[in-house]
């Protein structure tokens, strides 16, 4: 197992690059050809289209909890602005003619309208240190939900609706592809090891000369950003948005998501969302029992697997190849680039 | 080297810091010249650790704190790194769950000079062999004495005039604290200023040119290595028999 599994923060060389290219492409077009000859239904389909989406929200929340070591918990608020941010630009901007070649846009404007709004948080609580991000999120997210619920213009509580059904599996796909590489490109950067030195030891990351304040407000955005990005492709996969999905159980099933796959781990991402979000389906004939399995699975894993089942460390796969190692450092190459 | 009289490295002037209604620092004024070591000794909570927070900018401080005869005033922590001070935090503050290597070019965070940065990480190498050898290591397999060694190896990397080291010798055997006091002589001798925070006051005097003395957040006393070695008071209070 030790020789598939590689410890991230370890710097030995990354191994030969794997054909990530290769499968990136290859599960492109199944996502395009499952759905197109009928081997798969419409069931199989939609649940394949919720693991990515929340591989996408698992990999942002991670980027912050697992990564930079804060502690965000109203995630689902900047679900919900760019759920909210996807749907009105697509409804109300994008004409209707354009269809679904404007869905992009669509999304990226989701995407936009969280990182936006995350600065309102991001800047006035990271002044300070400490563990205010919690409450403040969790505020944030509470704030969020009440506004949509007044805002007559959205709906209110009733919620909005008359988008197309854009979110495809592909699409999905290229999303989550796409998320998982910028944040995996971001946190093997040298700038990026600043957001892993604040985790460690926020005092010794600023006398390093890491601004971490920037650093913080930074990441958080873009954590954010594809959050955002996981709502709209929400919005568009069900046509409907009302406030109350993005409740505090919506951010607590990715803080699950994050604890189980394990924290830090671009790997351990994609596994803890997948595994939860199969293993809540399979458990729907459960009924009501299966909330009741799932903190028991929770409470288990936490007992025997505190940091989760990859925490700290990676696939490696995932592992940036320019991370600074000892055979780079002996010839003195290397150092300090992306 | 000494005290030649001229522009002082590191001016700080009637420097408070103050922890809620709990005054830590109570206006100390010090100078440290160019290629110095200065010590400062002090018993637990004379506010030793508080006046290096405030010199790097980790804490608000009143007064003045003047380096290469510019304020640092609104400075914040991580700017005045790049001004040339370093700060190596009491504990040691090193990043356990990331490599060595990982730890060593963090130091270098805000350069964009590759060149350099290689040549910095192979001095740092030069000195600390065994850091080499642990490069690919998370930082906290390391010993006590290694990670001490990374924390040094990590402030090199910074490539600064001037070093502030908070308790080097902490929880370390005699026989790696000789190691230490060592290598502080040598980053000395290679023209690094060092200001030195100490409970080992015996291994600090000596090791510096000049020391300050801190009682309860105001300096008691100060003198050359010889003056302060010969003090009484310096000897009841700190050298003991």
């Amino acid at each position: 197992m030790m020789k598939i599994f590689r410890t991230a923060i370890h710097g030995q060389p990354a191994g030969p690059r794997r054909p990530m290219l290769a499968v990136i492409i290859a599960g492109f077009a199944l996502s395009i050809a499952l759905p197109y000859f009928g081997l798969l239904n419409k069931y199989v389909i939609f649940v394949l289209i919720s693991v990515g989406i929340n591989v996408i929200l698992t990999i942002s929340l991670n980027l912050v909890n697992g990564f930079m070591g804060e502690f965000s918990v109203g995630h689902a608020g900047f679900m919900a602005v760019g759920a909210y941010g996807a749907a009105v630009t697509s409804v109300n901007v994008i004409p209707r003619w354009m269809g679904a070649a404007a869905f992009p846009t669509a999304i990226l404007a989701g995407g936009l309208a969280a990182a936006l709004v995350s600065l309102f948080v991001a800047i006035p609580s990271f002044k300070t240190r400490g563990d205010y991000l919690a409450i403040v999120t969790l505020a944030f997210a509470m704030i969020v939900k009440s506004a949509l619920e007044n805002m007559d213009v959205l709906g209110g509580p009733r919620g909005f609706m008359g988008m197309q059904q854009f979110t495809t599996l592909p699409w999905v796909f290229f999303w989550m592809v796409l998320s998982l590489w910028a944040i995996r490109n971001f946190v093997y950067s040298a700038y990026g090891r600043g957001v892993l030195s604040i985790r460690e030891d926020e005092t010794a990351s600023e006398l390093s000369g890491v601004d971490t304040r920037k650093v913080k407000v930074l990441t958080f955005a873009l954590s954010s950003f594809f959050a955002g990005v996981a709502g709209g492709l929400y919005a568009h996969l069900l046509q409907f948005i009302n406030p109350s999905m993005f409740d505090v159980i919506k951010s607590t099933e990715m803080l699950i998501m994050v604890y189980l796959g394990g924290v830090g781990s671009i790997a351990g991402s994609i596994l803890g969302a997948s595994i939860y979000t199969i293993l809540m389906e399979v458990l729907r004939p459960m009924g009501v029992w299966r909330m009741v399995l799932m903190p028991a699975v929770l409470i288990l894993l936490m007992i025997f697997r505190p940091r989760g089942i990859m925490g700290l460390r990676e696939l490696r796969w995932f592992v940036y190849k320019a991370i600074p190692h000892s055979g780079a450092a002996a010839k003195g190459q290397n150092i300090g680039n992306t | 080297m000494g005290e030649r009289p001229g522009e002082p490295l590191l001016k700080v002037t009637n420097l408070t810091v103050s922890y809620g209604p709990i005054k830590a620092v109570k206006g100390v004024s010090l100078e440290v010249y160019r290629g110095e070591v200065v010590s400062l000794i002090g018993a637990n909570g004379a506010g030793k650790s508080s006046l290096l927070r405030a010199i790097s900018g980790l804490v608000p401080y009143g007064g003045e704190v003047a380096f290469e005869g510019g304020s640092l005033a609104g400075v914040p922590a991580h700017k005045r790194v790049g001004r040339g001070i370093t700060h190596v935090p009491e504990g040691r503050g090193i990043f356990g769950n990331l490599s060595v290597m990982e730890n060593l070019t963090l130091a270098t965070w805000q350069r964009k000079d590759k060149t350099g940065i290689a040549g910095d990480l192979d001095r740092v190498f030069t000195r600390f062999p065994r850091l080499r050898e642990r490069s690919g290591q998370p930082g906290n397999t390391l010993s006590g004495g290694e990670q001490q060694m990374l924390a040094i190896g990590r402030a090199l990397m910074a490539n600064n005039e001037c070093m502030l080291l908070d308790e080097p010798s902490m929880g370390l055997s005699p026989l790696l604290v000789e190691d230490i006091f060592q290598v502080i002589r040598e980053i000395n001798a290679g023209g690094v200023t060092i200001v030195l925070v100490e409970q080992n006051a015996n291994m600090a005097i000596l090791a510096s040119n000049r020391g300050y003395v801190m009682e309860s957040g105001v300096i008691a006393l100060s003198g050359s290595r010889d003056e302060l070695s010969s003090d009484p008071r310096v000897i009841d209070a700190y050298l003991g028999v």
